[in-house]
């Protein structure tokens, strides 16, 4: 009796929401002041024009599971997803993202540029529309360091000049790059040591001798976490998240643009979408990727935008007020020292380092 | 009486059946009308739950992958000694082309090459980066193949590599298990894993271990506490039990970072001992990120599972049976060891049963504050499901996990009895 | 219990050197803090008997030396370390003055039994004192965190301005962010909708199944309470992945050949898996509670022509209530708080209350979820309270005293 009667009670209710918002998407993206400013660039303008309500969902972190689980169950819930270019080439490869042809799926450039011009080398993957361009960097609390603030990436491995805890990722990516860096090898020839398994051992000999004094994040949230709190004198994050620890909370952090990893964000949409469920993923794709739209993220965070026509676009903070242009990891004077992120090796070797690392991790 | 039933034949119930008859149908119909009330909610959770967690644990014996993927290669591979030290001859090769161009196609062999990846590093590179150029090859007319796939990869021309695919080529597999307990299949039987590799058993014991000093913490802590509920007034121990529900109330992920403002370096108790002066700035206490952020913090979590079922079984303990022990002349201590004791027994039993089983299965609160030192099985398993997609790996885990939580839940049926669990 | 034991002033020779005790104690964090600890406990338990004897011998007003102690003591804590040293000097001032009374008047043994010897009464303090230590465990990491709801920055961190309580460090935006973000409000709705279905469907299967299970002659009792109780026992992770899979297929099966709304199922899906989650509490508690049932009761009842229907109603479900609600609260509970199974099985529509407090803390930093935390407890300790209060007006008016 009673059961029947609360499963009526949810019909109603479900139906009730249902009605209201016939049409919905799923947008998947990494939360944050991030998604905040996907939600004013592209879901608002978008929602306006198509009526297309859109649900977000803060599971990009998870994306590659969980859209493996769904393609075994066969129910995709899932629109657009956000995801880094290393899961989308994996996604790709898996057949687990659509290919998508940027000449007849994407905007072309307001002067007419071919949409695959106008991204040029950006398009790793056949599977992904990229959107954005950031790096992974050092920031590190401008009272803890003393007189000396660090000036170059390998500060991280000196416990003498800078003792105290750091953080890292907890993952090989990234962090065998900068091991290595500061273990001597010259940056040009860091993927070729890393594809030796002496030179996975030498990156894990060098992480072993901060190992102690390392605390390791999982979720992006955290590094800025442990800067606000003093707990940590530098760590490793997303250049945007830095930027809203600098400049929008005002702490104390400052922060490193040094063999920082140069890398790409942006889209998939899952393969086997329905017709009328993939028609509109495109559609929305098509619209959020057009240069005026890449260009106006750049108001609400450092990232910046992965078209060539969209970088003269790039204007002030929406709240700050201050020009977005210097704090971009494009700007020339932040990317002296940039560090190129290779697809190609991480999407080969990714299993076979990060099994190590982790086995590493564990000991 | 036995002269009576000897006359008169079997004994009659009231409507003329014989008596044994009609209870054993009174007998039947009480129990059916007892599995009738079961039944509902029996289907239901068997159907909702036990049927989808066992084929979830399934998977770790399944392995279909390896020949669905090449089958031809598979077949190939059977007359082929993998412990010759020789190559396989270029039938292999050729059924290993044809087979690969059909995965390349379907997006199949990366997949694969993951997870052969599980049993020997570098087979996911090796996968991935001949697939990129066998792509080009026509199985039809290209061939031989032996020395071009040695060309395109020099793993290919690894004996090794020929026999892990062998040996990973069964459809049901024991691999995922040996892995689980740090052991590895190979051509020439189970194997220990290399050293750097063992870290799963070690994992197992650290869990027990710290799921049983949470459990023991939670003892010292709660059973005082109990006590004082059970023999204060009503209406003081009700007060008191707010402070009991009310951190049971609060979202877990609140107290969980409520530890980890609580134990940070920089935290409230370093804070305080700091600004007291009972540690220095530069020696504070490292009590996050390790066992004991785990264990400080869980067994905060876990503390209400030990106090509400203990004191429900503290509360029926008659007070007079102590009062009647000291009026008979035994010490306070005697009273409470040889009286009060004994009869608590149960509510520490039910709550360590509960308090255990609980923390053996946490993972969240233990990633937070945990660090890497102080995580358990859980979080392994959740690791490899999440971010490796070792999925197999994590049921058999999973699977050992259960086993053990099941023999613990026999243990404390035998000894003390599931229905003497009480839960305020 | 309730009997006064009449009490008498203790003599000096007792009240001194306990206070002094006290006194030491206290010198230890105050000296430690100043440099030298041993100083500290010197100064103290000078201090402290000092005060008491002049209190006593010289001053004797109590109510006088009352504020006169916790004012001192605030004033020099104030001086000696801002406003947290003057909160703390305030309270240590209140405790000092009563503690001294409480020793001298002889109060301490005003509510025990007048037979006990001295350390018997000395074993009874001990022994709340211990209780105390283990409800403040209990609850200060609570206390703790609820005031950073009101931090004006978006971090989990005590800025210097909170710690000197300046109005400049606090800031309700948290609660707006709460009350006006969409993604919050439509979780806390889920979570309302979500939590009570499950609950309701936990309760009625699993109290139905607990009394069939608590007659005799079950056949297959131990097994059927082992399966009905696995829930509870499978990791959380391997429950999630495995019934993801499942609902899936429920959910496609419902989609497609039934042809439901797709918002339906989802919320469909996630109520059964609660609802699962919920059960073994359920049983626990109904069957601990039927243990002590008396079954003369029913047989009476159908002796005196109920039927079983009228029988459970009237019978049997009166006397087992306690056990049906506590377990229906711990199942509210687990739905409520629970986080791993709808990451999997949810899809966005279904967020919960706890889905979005975990993307909270993982994704961005935002102390909102403290500001819906510190909602729920005030909430919480309402809803108790209420509950007590009503409890003791019924038995007040049903003229019972306070067991």
């Amino acid at each position: 009796m009673k059961p029947t009667k609360t499963l009526l009670t949810a019909a109603a209710l479900a139906t009730a929401a249902g009605a209201v918002s016939a049409e919905e998407m799923t947008i998947v993206s990494w939360g944050g002041a991030y998604s905040k400013s996907q939600l004013k660039a592209y879901h608002e303008p978008y929602s306006e024009k198509s009526g297309i309500t859109i649900l977000n969902d803060d599971s990009s972190a998870e994306a590659v599971a969980k859209l493996r689980a769904m393609n075994e169950a066969g129910n995709i819930t899932w629109d657009v997803v956000d995801v880094v270019a290393a899961d989308a080439i994996r996604l790709c490869d898996e057949g687990l993202a659509m290919e998508i042809d940027p000449d007849t799926m994407l905007a072309p450039a307001p002067d007419g540029t071919s949409a695959a011009d106008d991204f040029g080398d950006l398009l790793v993957s056949d599977c992904f529309i990229p959107q954005i361009v950031y790096s992974t960097t050092f920031g590190y609390r401008t009272d803890l360091v003393g007189d000396t603030p660090p000036s170059d990436v390998c500060a991280v491995f000196d416990l003498e000049t800078y003792p105290g805890k750091r953080s890292l990722e907890k993952r090989a990516i990234n962090n065998m790059e900068w091991a290595l860096i500061c273990d001597g090898v010259a940056k040009d020839d860091v993927y070729d040591v890393l594809a030796t398994p002496e030179g996975q051992d030498q990156a894990l000999a060098k992480l072993g001798t901060i190992k102690d004094n390392v605390v390791w994040w999982s979720a992006g949230a955290d590094t800025p976490q442990l800067l606000a709190d003093g707990e940590i004198i530098m760590g490793s994050t997303y250049n945007g998240r830095l930027f809203s620890v600098i400049e929008e909370q005002k702490q104390p952090v400052a922060m490193l643009w040094d063999a920082q990893i140069f890398d790409l964000d942006g889209w998939i949409i899952p393969a086997g979408l329905s017709e009328e469920r993939q028609q509109r993923a495109l559609d929305y794709i098509m619209f959020a990727t057009d240069t005026q739209r890449l260009a106006d993220q750049a108001k609400y965070i450092s990232y910046g935008p992965a078209r060539a026509s969209s970088a003269p676009l790039v204007g002030q903070h929406a709240d700050l007020g201050i020009d977005m242009a210097p704090h971009m990891p494009t700007d020339p004077e932040n990317a002296k020292n940039t560090f190129l992120y290779n697809y190609e090796f991480w999407a080969d070797y990714r299993d076979d380092i990060e099994a190590k690392f982790q086995a590493w991790l564990a000991q | 009486m036995t002269d009576a039933s000897q006359n008169a034949g079997p004994m009659l119930a009231a409507d003329g059946t014989p008596l044994k008859q009609s209870l054993a149908r009174s007998l039947r119909r009480q129990k059916l009308r007892a599995l009738m009330l079961v039944a509902p909610l029996l289907l239901f959770v068997m159907f909702s739950f036990i049927v989808p967690i066992a084929s979830m644990l399934f998977r770790s014996v399944e392995n279909s992958m390896v020949s669905d993927t090449l089958p031809l290669t598979v077949e190939a591979l059977q007359s082929w000694d993998s412990q010759s030290g020789e190559l396989p001859d270029e039938a292999v090769y050729d059924a290993f082309v044809r087979d690969m161009v059909v995965a390349i196609d379907n997006k199949e062999h990366t997949r694969l090459g993951s997870r052969l990846n599980y049993e020997e590093t570098g087979m996911s590179s090796l996968f991935r980066k001949s697939g990129r150029k066998l792509k080009k090859l026509d199985p039809e007319t290209d061939g031989p193949f032996k020395e071009q796939l040695i060309e395109i990869h020099e793993g290919w021309g690894k004996p090794n590599t020929w026999a892990v695919i062998k040996t990973h080529s069964p459809a049901v597999t024991n691999g995922y298990f040996l892995n689980a307990v740090d052991m590895r299949r190979t051509p020439e039987g189970a194997q220990s894993q290399p050293e750097d590799k063992q870290i799963l058993i070690k994992l197992f014991g650290r869990t027990l271990f710290m799921s049983l000093v949470i459990t023991g913490a939670c003892i010292l802590l709660a059973y005082p506490v109990s006590y004082l509920l059970a023999t204060l007034p009503m209406r003081v121990s009700n007060l008191l039990m707010i402070l009991v529900l009310l951190p049971f109330w609060t979202s877990l992920l609140v107290r969980t970072s409520a530890w980890k403002v609580m134990l940070q370096q920089q935290g409230v108790i370093n804070e305080t001992l700091v600004w007291l002066g009972l540690v220095a700035d530069d020696a504070r206490l490292v009590i996050i990120n390790n066992q004991i952020g785990t264990i400080t913090a869980m067994t905060h979590i876990l503390l209400p599972f030990m106090i509400l079922p203990m004191y429900s079984v503290m509360q029926t303990i008659p007070p007079t049976y102590t009062r009647a022990a000291k009026s008979m002349g035994a010490t306070n201590w005697t009273t409470f060891w040889r009286i009060y004791f004994p009869q608590s027994i149960p509510g520490i039993g039910a709550g360590s049963i509960l308090v255990f089983i609980l923390s053996i299965g946490y993972y969240i609160t233990p990633e937070i504050v945990g660090g890497t030192k102080g995580v358990f099985i859980s979080n392994r398993i959740a690791y490899h499901i999440s971010s490796s997609l070792n999925w197999g790996l994590a049921a058999a885990l999973g699977t050992i996990l259960l086993g053990v939580v099941m023999l613990l839940y026999w243990v404390y049926d035998k000894i003390v009895g599931i229905d003497n669990v009480k839960l305020g | 219990m309730a009997a006064l034991t009449p009490i008498s002033r203790k003599p000096m020779s007792m009240v001194l050197p306990s206070v002094a005790l006290a006194g030491a104690f206290a010198g230890i964090f105050v000296g430690a803090g100043n440099g030298s600890i041993l100083l500290g406990i010197l100064a103290g338990a000078v201090l402290i008997a000092g005060l008491a004897w002049v209190y006593i011998n010289v001053l004797k007003n109590e109510k006088l030396a009352r504020w006169i102690n916790i004012l001192g003591f605030g004033i020099i804590g104030f001086l000696m370390s801002g406003p947290m040293g003057g909160v703390l000097g305030l309270l240590g001032g209140w405790f000092f003055i009563f503690f001294i009374y409480w020793l001298y008047e002889g109060r301490y043994r005003r509510k025990l039994l007048s037979y006990l010897t001295p350390k018997q009464v000395f074993y009874h303090y001990l022994f709340r004192v211990i209780c105390g230590a283990i409800f403040v465990f209990l609850i200060t990491p609570i206390l703790v965190v609820l005031p950073l709801s009101f931090n004006a920055q978006d971090f989990f961190t005590f800025t210097p301005e909170m710690l000197r309580l300046d109005p400049e460090g606090f800031s309700l935006k948290h609660y707006r962010d709460f009350f006006t973000n969409n993604e919050w409000q439509r979780s806390f709705k889920n979570s309302l909708i979500i939590a009570p279905i499950a609950t309701i469907i936990s309760v009625s299967l699993g109290t139905l199944a607990a009394i069939g299970l608590s007659q005799s002659h079950v056949p297959g009792r131990r097994a059927i309470m082992g399966i009905l109780i696995s829930p509870m026992i499978v990791p959380l992770i391997i429950s999630a992945t495995g019934m993801f899979f499942f609902y899936s297929d429920i959910g496609r099966f419902l989609e497609g050949t039934l042809g439901m709304n797709k918002n339906f199922v989802g919320y469909v899906k996630v109520v059964l898996a609660h609802a699962v989650l919920g059960i073994p509490f359920v049983i626990i508690t109904v069957t601990a509670t039927l243990v002590g049932f008396d079954r003369s009761l029913t047989r009476a009842a159908a002796n005196m022509g109920a039927g079983p229907v009228r029988t459970f109603f009237k019978i049997q479900m009166p006397l087992i209530l306690p056990g049906v609600i506590s377990g229906g609260l711990f199942a509210f509970i687990t739905s409520f708080d629970e986080v791993v199974v709808v990451l999997f099985v949810g899809s966005a529509s279904q967020k919960t209350l706890p889905w979005q407090m975990f993307t909270g803390l993982r994704e961005q930093i935002s102390p909102t979820i403290l500001a819906v935390a510190t909602i729920l407890v005030v909430l919480s300790i309402a809803l108790l309270t209420t509950v007590e209060l009503l409890r003791r007006r019924s038995e007040r008016l049903r003229g019972l005293s306070p067991a």
